[in-house]
């Protein structure tokens, strides 16, 4: 509690004890107008100075005008009520300064009870985001000074001891250790890392010492990046929330005006056409009532913190989004377009298996990394990782790159060639064809075929199960992109379970795609594209919503998406869809409660059902739930 | 010319008013602002100074929510 909030304690306590004091005090007339006062001074002092500049400032229709004219009305009220002609018409004028005194500090409960929330919030929020690292250790003299990360040059080594936050991005020089990462990317499992690995900031150092030499920059930090981010993250307004300021900005001045036309009219027309009594106290009563109730707080207050809570609990879980806008349009994806490597795929190629071999797999497999070692291919790549062994370079001669077919070389004074068809056709080999996904080496010693090795891009181990937890979650449609050929990217579909494919797109092609998808879908359906960010910002853009996966590290990715998944499991674009869900649900939750119970009382309080009492609840009961529900958006682990 | 600023206000509502009361300012372009991070972004127009405006958006924003602070 903040020195603002203590103080109000004390007035809510002191005036609700006067209260009852003043309960067993027999005072008549003027002199018990004037204890009464004492406590409704008390609790509503700053109301009424507010509501005061407010009129000076002709910015009457707020909640503190509302809270003053209502109160002092019931006063008013009670005052009359004490006159003999208040009392034919049966109202017991004993309680009535009470009610007043009540109606103010129940709000200022209410308020109380707002602001506590609130801050309370914002705090498991930012604890939730707690990964801004304090000070970054240097080693000078032989021992660790620390100093503030804002002051580290790039280039300066810094020393990370077990459980303290890495705070700048950079190399590990010395030392290995594991990192626990799920600050960042909500992944529980730590990640091994040693010498020359790179480390990102915000990690947690678990085991070992490790001296790092950054290579950032403190405000070019990956954790620099996600807090701004995060924090900045309300700058883009959702419709609720843009919904909800309007709604507000009519909202209180027709209420006014409502409750002015129901202090005067009835009584108006009872008088004057109707030859009634007027009953001017029964309707400026139900006019107060009207005040009361329709406070908007419980809405403007309860659709941010929604936003915020969720957005917050999502970061939690490695997912940013930029804005509540985002989060929203999420909801209401039905067509998920996904790039195939980097995002279902590991994009690392990877040797599947070798057929038709004559001899040895592993001799295939020798042979083939040996003629490809010069190159720095992919495919060559995953020869030699394949191979896992030393090349000696000497055993190699007379190496003959031919592009687009492969590479013949003499190993040991035997000839190797190896490559695609078109190679073995060019050299005469008669090859068996292959019948398996991927890319096919073709491999021949001394003009005689001795098999092919398949290599094939790995899909990633979630990829599947991240698919059909999209569909049970209402996705319509997966589209899935790729340059790939068509027999690969046929295939990778069909083994996910993705609708529709389209294969050997440029990366010009991609934007028009989604650009034809966009046009076809429905006005509320909204389109999410998943991609690895590295070059498909086009697209990224052009789409709905661009979701950057395996972001970490990756500033282009980062700045280009509207969310990033901090690691690259695709599982979690169904997550960040659930957590979208559960957030926009909870905001329509508040926004339809909080406007149907005020409806209703209004309508109650205009009636006479609704007395002062109700209309507290309406007030503040409501916001008080609809924070309380607001809270649970953070809650999104289990999702 | 983008910057951001650490605010203090009480209520929703009042972080709405005083959002429309800096874009009416003179030499804001745009303004928004965040109530639960308790930050105003505000995009100048060309050539003013930060100061001097934001010394108008303080004041302005202390007409329609007297209870407010802005931290420039």
């Amino acid at each position: 509690m903040n020195k603002k909030q203590k103080k109000m304690l004390v007035r809510i306590l002191v005036s609700a004890a006067l209260i009852i004091v003043l309960k067993w005090i027999p005072a008549e007339g003027l002199l018990r107008f004037a204890l009464y006062m004492i406590p409704y001074i008390i609790i509503g002092y700053d109301v009424l100075k507010k509501a005061w500049k407010g009129i000076c400032n002709r910015q009457m229709f707020d909640e503190n005008f509302l809270m003053a004219i209502a109160t002092i009305g019931a006063i008013a009220v009670a005052l009359y009520e004490g006159s003999a002609s208040a009392a034919a018409l049966g109202i017991s004028g004993e309680n009535d300064y009470t009610e007043a005194i009540a109606v103010m500090l129940f709000y200022q409960i209410g308020e109380f009870f707002q602001s506590y929330a609130v801050g309370k919030s914002r705090r498991n929020i930012s604890e939730l985001m707690d990964i801004r690292p304090d000070y970054a250790n240097i080693e000078k003299d032989g021992e660790l000074e620390q100093v503030d990360p804002d002051e580290v040059e790039i280039g300066t080594i810094i020393v990370v001891k077990p459980g303290e936050k890495v705070p700048i991005d950079g190399t590990i020089i010395e030392g290995n250790t594991s990192l626990n990462t799920s600050a960042l990317t909500g992944e529980s499992l730590p990640r091994e890392a040693g010498v020359d690995d790179e480390v990102i900031s915000g990690c947690i150092n678990l085991s070992g010492l490790i001296k790092i030499r950054t290579t950032k920059e403190f405000g070019e930090s990956t954790v620099s990046k996600i807090l701004d981010l995060v924090e900045n993250a309300g700058s883009k307004k959702s419709k609720s929330e843009n919904f909800i300021s309007k709604f507000a900005r009519y909202y209180t001045p027709a209420v006014c005006y409502g409750a002015l036309a129901l202090a005067v009219l009835p009584p108006l027309v009872r008088w004057l056409f109707m030859g009634l009594s007027p009953m001017w106290p029964v309707y400026i009563y139900r006019a107060l009532t009207f005040l009361v109730i329709s406070c908007p707080c419980a809405l403007v207050i309860s659709i941010p913190l929604s936003f915020f809570a969720g957005i917050g609990g999502a970061s939690n879980q490695g997912v940013l989004v930029k804005g509540s806008s985002y989060l929203e349009a999420l909801s209401e994806a039905k067509y998920v377009v996904f790039d195939k490597t980097g995002t279902m795929t590991q994009g690392v190629f990877e040797v599947n298996g070798v057929y038709e071999n004559t001899i040895p797999k592993e001799d295939v497999i020798e042979m083939a990394a040996y003629v490809e070692s010069f190159s720095t291919h992919p495919i060559s790549k995953s020869l030699l990782k394949a191979y896992g062994k030393e090349v000696d370079k000497n055993r190699i001669h007379d190496v003959q790159e031919i592009s687009g077919h492969g590479v013949i070389a003499k190993v040991d004074e035997k000839s190797v060639a190896a490559g695609n068809e078109k190679l073995m056709k060019q050299i005469g080999v008669a090859f068996k064809p292959c019948d398996k996904i991927g890319t096919v080496v073709h491999v021949a010693i001394d003009q005689q075929y001795v098999g092919q090795i398949v290599i094939s891009d790995i899909l990633k181990p979630h990829a599947k199960e991240a698919i059909s937890s999209l569909k049970r979650n209402g996705v319509k449609k997966t589209v899935m992109l790729t340059g790939d050929t068509k027999v690969v990217a046929n295939q990778v579909a069909k083994e996910l379970g993705i609708d529709e494919v389209y294969s050997e797109l440029l990366p010009a092609d991609k934007v028009s795609i989604v650009e034809q998808l966009l046009e076809k879908k429905g006005k509320k359906e909204k389109l999410a594209f998943v991609g690895d960010g590295i070059n498909d910002a086009p697209v990224l853009s052009r789409a709905d919503i661009g979701i950057a996966m395996g972001a970490l590290g990756s500033d282009a990715a980062i700045e280009s998406a509207d969310i990033v998944l901090m690691d690259d499991d695709p599982l979690k674009i169904s997550k960040a869809i659930k957590i979208s869900r559960k957030c926009l649900r909870i905001v329509y939750q508040n926004i339809f409660f909080a406007i149907g119970i005020k409806l209703i009382c209004l309508v109650l309080g205009a009636l006479g059902i609704a007395n002062m009492w109700l209309a507290i609840f309406a007030d503040v009961g409501v916001m008080v739930i609809a924070v309380l529900n607001a809270i649970r958006a953070l809650f999104v682990k289990k999702l | 010319m983008k910057k951001a600023y650490k605010i203090e206000v009480d209520c929703a509502n009042c972080a709405n008013k005083m959002e429309e009361a800096a874009k009416k300012t003179a030499g804001v372009k745009d303004a928004t602002v965040n109530f639960m991070a308790l930050k105003m972004h505000v995009e100048f127009e060309e050539g003013v100074d930060h100061k001097a405006v934001m010394k108008e958006v303080l004041a302005n924003c202390k007409k329609v929510e007297d209870d407010c602070e802005i931290f420039f």
